[in-house]
């Protein structure tokens, strides 16, 4: 029996994971309206004046993708570790980490993408305008996939824990603090005219280590809650 | 000798019962004499006047903060490589002191902000980083506390701690990166202190008595840890404990 290559296990791992948030696109919706109704929370609680909303526009769309992405994240193994299907992953010979970077992809594409393909209508709706809704896109495109990979390290640690839910929210959400920071940096210096290049790259840099630790740091998690 | 063979909890649990009290008496005296100094000896500052004594007790305790939670992280990494229990006892052991200094730097920095800068808490990156360290340490200890397989709890708080060394870092260098109201540092390895040698003496012993502290309160508390996790019948209760060690 031939081994499929490490590209064609990651394929499968995408390909299976896609599929199983297609066939279930209630999940998958129910993230992006909650991004949606967080984020109309705020004009009617702060109040409509535009020149607020402009200025709090990024953080509270930011903030809303953040926990949009950590509501998501029991969906990345608890369903595989249930079934079993994670342990099958763990047992084969392709790298678990190789697998893990799969898996996280596969959710960054299912609660991550929509979120991004979304931002410039809820920007919209904040008032920001022209640069600054290019630069929200962008920063959330760099910063939605770091997201997801620290989410997974959490997700990992918590599986069949009590309480999970709860918990991988206190764990993650400290890690998340440098990725909102840049992110929201990011639109609030363009707005300020500085431009939002250096922000941008240290989002850029963030996604960097995070895809080169977090696959690792997720497997030994996952590892650790099979044993 | 052998040192090996403290690295067994049985064998341990005596020797860090000796070692408690120096450290603990080490704590007090350097303790005693730096706030004494801190407090009495050294002059008023001419722009802060007295308020700047607080510093006394918060430079120590963020550096402890930041210090514990890298200790913390080692020993996890270690019990993790080596297999090792007691490495994970010591690493259970430091996080309640390490959030206890993260807490009281942030304290003290509260109260020497109010009267200087005019604010109890501004949104400073260092002040911010180092609230993340104590969310850090919540985790850390929330984590552990809510698995239930003992084996399971150690290994998955020690990548929890691994992985949010990230943010010691970021925490040190903040006021250097990002150019905020928080005071850059004043005292470096490299470079000349700037501050009045009086003050720093202080700083510098009560420095040292915050370490002593924490091995001293680390060690007590690691004995608790062996006792509650190693109650075997034959050894439940420290007589038993110590009659064992000394009839080896």
């Amino acid at each position: 029996m031939n081994r499929p290559s490490l590209w064609e296990a990651l394929r499968g791992v995408v390909r299976r994971d896609l599929l199983l948030a297609m066939r279930r696109r209630s999940d998958v919706a129910m993230s992006v309206f909650f991004l949606v109704i967080v984020a109309s929370l705020f004009p009617l609680g702060v109040g409509p004046e535009p020149a607020v909303l402009k200025t709090i526009g990024a953080g509270v769309l930011w903030v809303a993708a953040l926990l949009a992405c950590l509501l998501s994240l029991g969906r990345v193994f608890t369903a595989d570790y249930l079934d079993g299907v994670l342990e099958q992953m763990v047992l084969i010979a392709q790298p678990l980490p190789v697998l893990v970077v799969g898996k996280v992809f596969a959710h960054w594409i299912v609660s991550g993408l929509p979120v991004v393909l979304l931002s410039p209508l809820l920007g919209l709706q904040f008032g920001l305008n022209g640069e600054a809704l290019g630069v929200l896109v962008l920063s959330l495109l760099l910063g939605t996939p770091t997201l997801s990979m620290i989410g997974a390290i959490g997700a990992a640690l918590v599986l069949g824990v009590r309480g999970s839910g709860l918990l991988v929210a206190l764990l993650v959400l400290p890690l998340y603090v440098p990725v909102l920071i840049f992110g929201a940096g990011a639109v609030t210096s363009s707005m300020a005219g500085i431009g939002g290049e250096a922000n941008l790259s240290l989002l850029g840099a963030c996604l960097v280590v995070s895809l080169f630790f977090s696959p690792w740091a997720t497997a030994a998690a996952l590892r650790i809650a099979l044993e | 000798m052998n040192w090996s063979k403290y690295s067994a909890p049985l064998s341990f649990y005596p020797l860090a019962g000796k070692m408690v009290p120096w450290f603990s008496v080490l704590a007090a005296l350097a303790i005693a004499v730096g706030l004494y100094i801190g407090l009495l000896v050294a002059p008023t500052d001419f722009q802060q006047g007295d308020s700047y004594r607080i510093i006394f007790v918060h430079v120590p305790a963020a550096w402890m903060s930041m210090f514990l939670y890298v200790v913390m992280a080692i020993w996890a990494g270690i019990g993790m490589g080596l297999k090792a229990r007691l490495s994970f006892m010591m690493a259970q052991a430091i996080a309640p002191t390490g959030a206890m200094f993260t807490f009281l730097a942030l304290l003290t920095g509260a109260m020497w902000g109010k009267p200087t800068w005019g604010a109890w808490w501004v949104w400073d990156a260092r002040l911010t980083s180092e609230l993340i360290l104590l969310f850090q340490y919540a985790g850390v200890m929330l984590l552990r506390t809510s698995i239930d397989d003992l084996r399971r709890a150690d290994r998955a708080s020690g990548v929890l701690a691994l992985v949010g060394v990230v943010n010691i870092p970021i925490i040190y260098f903040s006021v250097k990166w990002w150019n905020t109201l928080h005071q850059g540092a004043s005292v470096s390895m490299t470079a000349a202190p700037k501050m009045a040698t009086i003050m720093l003496t202080a700083m510098l012993l009560m420095t040292f008595g915050f370490w002593m502290y924490s091995i001293a309160v680390v060690l007590s508390r690691v004995r608790c840890v062996i006792l509650e996790r190693e109650s075997q019948p034959a050894w439940g209760n420290p007589s038993a404990v110590s009659e064992v060690a000394e009839a080896r």
